[in-house]
């Protein structure tokens, strides 16, 4: 029985709530419940922003991220604002760009250039969100890969559909390296 | 893959969608958050379906925009948060007043005045209910889920034209700005009420005049020959005013009476695990949903516990809550106020058990870990 709560947090502008609806939307195509929310306000601009996701096989009462099951951090902000609302056991994906080694034992981390991938390796920073997402699906295997490269099709402006293709591809391989500690039930 | 027209769709977005589903041809609004996707999705597909959607210079302007647009016949509404609610008390007052149909959505925000404007809050239960002076009645409906935003707007806007009353629709904020499933049914599944026209000559047309069997009198649309006087003073048949007291009296209870004598075509609301329970829970909107998380949680420690949810918020769903009040030895009344429904559930219910109240004021949307300490900590 799937019931998983996620956190993307970093800055502003990095696209994250994108990131969490695409990622809901996907869930919804493989059938899962789901519930999405955001940041607001001032917080949404420019200083730590953060997109909430709850998928689950069971009717989703309560809407809110308490302690989550996963959580994304870009930003060194992001990471210090909601490192310790990681569940014990916990996953944290870190992007390489945050100069933070955690000194939490109970959860598993994935440090991965997520930040890099996109504006050095693509060329795009803004496709950053959506390499994480890729990250995210071949880490947990919460969503299937098609739903979620349908999702992003659907989502993404016009004429980006094949770098954002690329992005997701970018995603996988940034946990395709680190193969061994994977885990999740296929979906 | 699931049905083409299952959607991840979020609240405000579904209010929007279930407004064009009843027939909403007219918007005007002066955003507000956390109301604002309502006017901006309002503002985007109004055009496309030869609707019009202005934004006003204020809300007072917009209330009465919306009043205006309804007297020609079109399906209209206006959305806001608690400081814009505020200033559109005088056009509700008109519009019961008038008898015109519309739509008041309000996604509440913390108060009072400006208040907390990103942050979850149900400080307007009362407001809803006598912001506006006079003596009247209201009609207020509160939904719980992206879904049925959908379908209660879609209600909002059919006991407005059948009872042509305004109908104010209280959202969360946390509701409002979060997206889950929805499945958007074909139109043909979906009731739409109309408001009644007249069928004689303008010239025999009295306004305010009630036909046999019917609850409200027909309403001539502006632009189509009818012409007549609308005021919110209080008139006779015709729509001109007078001071009459028995016409007054006759008028004023009228008004109360269309809505206080249908209540069982009105009154909805929703039984959550109560079959069995021997203590409730009352709670609505997005409190309701933290509700039932606690409820289940309870139940795994053996705590016989259910949920009653008023989807229609006024009039009250007096009747249930007195037969529930007369199988349960208590009823706590949890929301994100302190107190508001707790008077109208503790009048009603007082005489028959227990009742108290849980409440909340600091901008978060109440866990269901507050509500089960609560409810513990209660019977210890």
């Amino acid at each position: 029985m799937v019931h998983h709560e996620l956190r993307l947090s970093g800055s502003g502008g990095q696209g994250l709530i994108l990131a969490g609806i695409i990622l809901a939307e996907a869930a919804l195509y493989d059938g899962k419940n789901v519930v999405q929310s955001q940041s607001y306000g001032p917080e949404a601009r420019g200083g730590a922003s953060r997109s909430e996701v709850i998928i689950s096989d069971n009717i989703i009462n309560y809407p809110k991220v308490g302690k989550c099951d996963l959580l994304l951090a870009l930003t060194e902000s992001a990471y210090d604002k909601y490192i310790d609302s990681l569940k014990d056991g916990g996953t944290l994906i870190l992007d390489t760009t945050v100069n933070k080694v955690p000194e939490r034992k109970d959860i598993k981390v994935y440090t991965i250039p997520i930040l890099d991938t996109a504006s050095k390796k693509l060329g795009k920073a803004m496709v950053a969100n959506i390499i994480a997402l890729g990250s995210i699906q071949r880490l947990t295997n919460l969503v299937s890969k098609e739903a979620l490269a349908k999702a992003v099709l659907n989502r993404v402006p016009r004429g980006t559909e094949e770098l954002n293709k690329k992005a997701l591809e970018e995603g996988f391989n940034l946990i395709n390296n680190q193969k061994d500690r994977l885990y999740g039930e296929v979906c | 893959m699931p049905k083409s027209n299952v959607k991840l769709m979020q609240g405000n977005e579904a209010c929007v969608e279930g407004a064009i589903v009843a027939g909403m041809e007219f918007f005007a609004g002066y955003p507000i958050t956390p109301s604002t996707e309502i006017a901006e999705l309002s503002a985007a597909k109004l055009p496309k379906i030869g609707g019009k959607f202005i934004q006003m210079e204020d809300e007072i302007a917009s209330i009465s925009a919306t009043i205006g647009a309804s007297l020609t016949g079109k399906k209209s509404m206006t959305a806001t948060s608690g400081p814009g609610f505020s200033l559109k008390q005088e056009g509700i007052g008109y519009a019961i007043m008038a008898e015109i149909p519309c739509v008041i959505v309000n996604v509440q925000r913390g108060g009072p005045s400006t208040g907390l404007p990103t942050a979850p809050a149900q400080g307007d239960i009362m407001q809803a209910r006598w912001g506006t002076h006079g003596e009247h009645s209201i009609i207020a409906l509160y939904p719980s889920t992206v879904k049925e935003i959908f379908y209660t707007t879609i209600k909002a806007f059919n006991l407005s034209e059948k009872y042509r009353t305004p109908v104010i629709l209280l959202m969360d904020e946390v509701i409002g700005h979060m997206r889950e499933k929805i499945e958007i049914p074909n139109k043909d599944e979906i009731e739409i009420y109309n408001r009644k026209e007249p069928t004689q000559a303008p010239s025999d047309y009295k306004p305010y005049e009630i036909k046999n069997g019917d609850i409200v009198p027909e309403m001539a649309s502006f632009g189509k020959g009818y012409r007549y006087h609308v005021t919110g003073l209080v008139h006779d048949e015709t729509g001109f005013p007078t001071s009459d007291h028995e016409v007054a009296e006759k008028l004023i209870t009228r008004l109360v009476n269309k809505i206080e004598a249908n209540k069982d075509d009105i009154v909805e609301y929703e039984e959550y695990r109560l079959e069995d329970a021997d203590e409730a829970i009352i709670a609505y909107g997005a409190t309701a949903r933290s509700a039932k998380s606690a409820i289940d949680t309870l139940r795994e420690e053996g705590r016989k516990i259910g949920l009653f949810r008023p989807i229609t918020i006024w009039p009250v769903a007096e009747k249930q809550i007195e037969e529930l009040a007369k199988r349960v030895r208590s009823i706590t009344v949890v929301e994100m106020n302190l107190g508001q429904y707790f008077e109208v559930i503790d009048r009603i219910a007082g005489k028959h058990t227990k009742v108290v109240k849980y409440g909340r004021v600091n901008g978060e949307l109440i866990n269901p870990k507050e509500i089960i300490a609560f409810i513990n900590n209660r019977r210890g």
